[in-house]
């Protein structure tokens, strides 16, 4: 049978303020294990956590960038478990009244577009984590480092509105870019500031009703989140067609060996008892400060595409491509203030630069080409200074050693010879070398002006300006 | 007199004549600890070398004229108050070599004002209880019958005051937890407004109802404290920012104009009919002292145990999860596994009590359950608070006992949660709708125990609450008496 898979994303993204959610505590990664640690993000008794007003701030920015409504009267709640990464043996949360709700994010998947909706946004604490140290004498140890409790996190849940790995690949991309053209998350899915989980169900195609669906878990990448949608995909489909049924379970995506085992099934569910925090006061949002979160929107993606499209004539997949991350569209528009001739440097950034980059897994801010670097090369070109051929190797040594192109092209003599006299000079010699070629050529075997072409750039070691070549060899054959 | 047995407003006027030091104060009141607390136990920890550092640094500020009211004031501090350095245990197992890195407000506030710290007090393990006999470290007793309670949770603190074993202390009332134990002992005990004193550094119990209070033996004394507590902090998220007013300003023998409500509910099925005959006779002294008195109804009083009983035990599952063996506190050994360890630390670390109430109030905030249970408790506490707006529309104050019957013997109700839930009765509406409530000595039943007599406020009027306690204390003796240890 055929079947439509159905799959709905949580995403937790870490905000990028200074503190932690709840006290003062830096929320910078990588410090010395709990030494971003207090009272209260350690749960010590008679502590009690008091709400930083920059999550709200940015919380509220991402509903707006999505669309979303933005509650005037929220709730914290508690979510009860015990892991000794979490100290007070409950995560604050939200739960029944939530930030924002009802938002939702465009998406295009080749040439169908697709609004995904955002059910809710709401904030809460990250927990700590846990060392295990198998190898002391006393035997194994576990440890808990509390500098990640605390950290704010916002948790979006997609509606499940999303039919493909593709399309799930392609809502968090977008996801994930709004957030960091809002510089409230750093986005980075290694260290997990931008997490994912999913829930997929099939069913027969045509029916309305949803199948029973699992939860995915443990993919840190859009490349595994993709992966294990399709393992998963093709594990419910042949079960289905078996006659099996899908239990309701929490599936973890094993990357190295490329498939989905449960974790826990429904009966081990746990029963996280949530209600509203009592240490915790309403959160009653005022609406000239939304007003003011609105105005300082920076421009996001959708916008800024359209806008390159309508301003700088660029076709719409260029747009899209330059515009999917923010600092890949401020280079382009940093490479335009210098050389306003969009589509060249389009053309460069999208095959030269991003090549290069993606190869060597680095992002734009860490590429060695400054804008201002690239511009200036392409400058060169149009002033005859190096011929479009030759810049490709001068850009390449520009990536790999961090130097302006008139470094490279005077270090490296790729000047182009524009002086007719020593271009002139090397025809003769070329032809006076080959009279066969050129009694040929005279009784019309006009293939061979490549030929003479060919032999007269490797004379000038490919520096020769192209055109004048071809004008000059023409003059020579004829008189000759 | 002894000084142990004096007032803090009268032992600060000696101070401040220099006529005695605080180190003499705090001399007499450990050789009353010497001579009673071996049959009080009023105290789970002592700090006498801490309390003459702190008397001789009382006495070189009240030498340099720098003397605020409490400074070289012996108080005791509830042990679930945490102290810095100094062990707090909560009354329980689980906690009890737990020293914390901090202090609370209400210990910074009482450091800054110079008082002078006795020890840490006896308690029904995490305030869970209306006898301090659900204390690990053992029970306290009444100092006007041994073989009684002393009330509780605030057992020790309420004990201690009446023994003379401390000039003032601080207790927490989530339930009645200050003010029952303050009428068993014979003394003045005040729950602020909910958000009056900050809670930050008070162990949870049920976030939404604790506060923290002082216990003293009259009037003045309680308003004296309190101006050293109250005040917002934002560490505090509930905390409330409104000015302090000096409480003591309207202590002014004069309640002429004031109308008083009698809650038609007062006096319901259960009472004494000593509390009863008493508290009657307190509220024609009040008419008599000027105020006018009217009936008021709390229709939806009835209910306030059973909310009660749900609301507080489902927030104390959720404060009491922490307390798992990974960071602090008592930690079960030999255990294989995590859960393992998590399941005997719990079931070694908590009383019966305390786990009677975590099963409560996990199973009232579990899937399907949520509705029937915490949700309608929270509605019906709604309801409980409109009752009040109703009658403080009526009135400025309301009166009532403070607790059903006098202090009940040892053992007595200690396999019979319910009964013991019920001595809460007049104590539980006032936390529910978060408002100020004091309890005052108002006579003494034919057994020579002492009655309270019960006064509830609006939000944030303290002031006339203890204006009406006032008056009363002025123009009775009940106060004056001490029990004969």
């Amino acid at each position: 049978m055929e079947y439509e898979p159905v799959i709905g994303l949580e995403v937790h993204a870490q905000m990028l303020t200074r503190s932690k959610i709840f006290c003062a505590c830096s929320t910078a990664f990588g410090g010395d294990p709990n030494t971003h640690a207090c009272p209260v993000c350690t749960g010590q008794p008679g502590s009690l956590p008091v709400l930083n007003q920059k999550v709200v701030e940015y919380t509220i920015r991402a509903a707006l960038a999505t669309h979303g409504a933005i509650a005037p009267y929220s709730l914290f709640a508690r979510k009860n478990y015990f892991y000794p990464d979490l100290p007070k043996g409950y995560q604050i949360s939200q739960y029944e009244l939530p930030l924002s709700s009802a938002g939702f994010v465009d998406i295009q998947v080749d040439e169908d577009k697709k609004r995904i909706g955002i059910i809710r946004i709401h904030m809460e604490e990250d927990a700590g984590k846990l060392m295990h140290d198998l190898s002391t004498e006393r035997g194994a140890h576990s440890y808990v480092d509390f500098n990640r409790t605390g950290v704010p996190l916002i948790e979006i849940v997609s509606a499940p509105e999303m039919h493909t790995p593709e399309e799930a690949a392609a809502y968090l991309r977008k996801l994930r870019s709004i957030l960091m053209f809002l510089d409230i998350c750093d986005g980075n899915m290694e260290e997990g500031s931008f997490r994912c989980d999913a829930n997929i169900s099939l069913r027969p195609k045509g029916q309305k009703t949803l199948g029973v669906k699992t939860e995915l878990k443990n993919m840190n990448s859009f490349r595994n989140v993709q992966r294990a949608l399709d393992y998963e995909i093709r594990r419910q489909t042949a079960l289905l067609d078996q006659g099996e049924r899908i239990l309701q379970e929490t599936r973890l995506w094993d990357a190295a060996r490329g498939v989905t085992s449960s974790m826990r099934g429904k009966e081990e569910a746990h029963d996280y008892r949530y209600f509203p925090d009592p240490d915790l006061v309403p959160i009653v949002v005022d609406p000239e400060w939304i007003a003011a979160i609105k105005a300082g929107l920076p421009e996001l993606p959708d916008t800024k595409k359209e806008r390159f499209i309508r301003e700088y004539g660029i076709p719409e997949y260029d747009a899209e491509v330059l515009t999917s991350s923010k600092p890949l569209a401020n280079y382009y528009e940093a490479c335009l203030q210098v050389y306003a001739k969009p589509k060249i440097v389009s053309n460069w950034i999208m095959s030269e630069l991003l090549r290069e980059l993606k190869r060597d897994e680095r992002e734009i801010e860490e590429g060695p080409v400054p804008a201002q670097n690239l511009a200036e090369m392409l400058k060169l070109i149009d002033e005859g200074l190096i011929s479009g051929k030759i810049a490709k190797s001068v850009f390449e040594e520009m990536y790999r050693t961090g130097k302006k192109a008139e470094e490279v092209v005077k270090e490296k003599g790729w000047v182009q010879v524009t002086d007719t006299s020593a271009i002139e000079k090397s025809i003769e010699e070329i032809l006076a070398k080959n009279p066969k070629e050129v009694e040929e050529y005279k009784k019309g075997k006009e293939k061979l002006f490549g030929f003479f072409v060919g032999q007269v750039m490797k004379a000038t070691q490919g520096k020769a300006n192209p055109q004048l070549v071809n004008e000059l060899l023409k003059k020579n054959l004829m008189v000759s | 007199m002894e000084f142990c047995q004096m007032t803090a407003h009268r032992l600060g006027e000696l101070l401040r004549r220099k006529e005695i030091t605080s180190k003499e104060i705090t001399r007499s009141v450990f050789d009353r600890i010497e001579k009673v607390e071996d049959r009080i136990h009023s105290y789970i920890t002592l700090l006498p070398d801490l309390a003459l550092k702190q008397a001789a640094e009382a006495d070189a500020r009240i030498q340099k004229g720098e003397a605020e009211p409490l400074t070289g004031i012996p108080v005791a501090i509830k042990d679930l108050i945490c102290t810095q350095g100094i062990r707090t245990t909560c009354g329980s197992h689980i906690l009890d070599n737990f020293v914390p890195t901090y202090d609370a407000t209400v210990t910074v506030r009482l450091k800054k004002a110079g008082a002078v710290f006795v020890g840490k007090t006896n308690m029904d393990e995490f305030a869970m209880g209306s006898s301090t006999e659900n204390s690990h470290f053992g029970p306290t007793r009444n100092p006007w019958d041994l073989e009684r309670i002393p009330g509780g949770s605030s057992g020790g603190s309420a004990a201690a005051v009446a023994a003379g074993e401390c000039i003032l202390s601080l207790g927490s009332d989530t339930g009645g937890s200050i003010r029952q134990p303050a009428a068993c002992c014979g003394i003045v005990g005040l729950k602020p407004t909910y958000g009056r004193v900050s809670r930050y550094g008070l162990v949870a119990f049920a976030s939404s109802l604790d506060q923290i209070g002082p216990f003293a033996k009259d009037v003045e004394d309680a308003a004296l404290m309190l101006n050293a507590i109250s005040g917002y902090e934002p560490r505090d998220s509930t905390s409330v920012n409104l000015p302090v007013p000096d409480y003591t300003k309207f202590l002014i023998n004069d309640i002429r104009g004031m109308v008083l409500g009698v809650p038609r509910e007062a006096f319901g099925e259960g009472i004494d009919p000593e509390v009863e005959a008493t508290v009657r006779e307190a509220i024609r002294t009040l008419e008599k002292l000027g105020a006018k008195m009217v009936d008021v109804s709390l229709p939806h009083s009835e209910y306030a145990v059973a909310v009660y009983y749900i609301i507080a035990p489902a927030e104390a599952s959720s404060n009491l999860a922490r307390y798992d063996g990974v960071k602090y506190g008592f930690r079960a050994r030999g255990a294989y596994d995590l859960l393992e360890m998590y399941k005997e630390t719990r079931s070694q670390g908590f009383g019966s009590e305390v786990k009677r109430r975590i099963m409560l109030g996990t199973y009232a905030l579990s899937a399907g359950y949520y509705d029937a249970y915490y949700r309608k408790a929270s509605q019906v506490r709604t309801l409980i608070g409109r009752d009040f707006e109703k009658a403080f529309a009526q009135c400025d104050a309301l009166i009532l006992p403070t607790a059903p019957t006098p202090a009940f013997k040892l053992g007595e109700k200690v396999d019979d949660p319910l009964q013991m839930y019920l001595s809460d009765i007049y104590t539980i509406p006032c936390n529910l709708a978060g408002l100020p409530g004091l309890s005052l000595p108002c006579g003494f039943a034919k057994s020579g125990l002492p009655i309270g007599l019960q006064v509830l406020g609006n939000h944030f009027q303290e002031e006339k609450i203890l204006r009406v306690a006032d008056a009363y204390e002025r123009n009775t003796d009940h106060h004056l008496r001490k029990p004969n240890l």
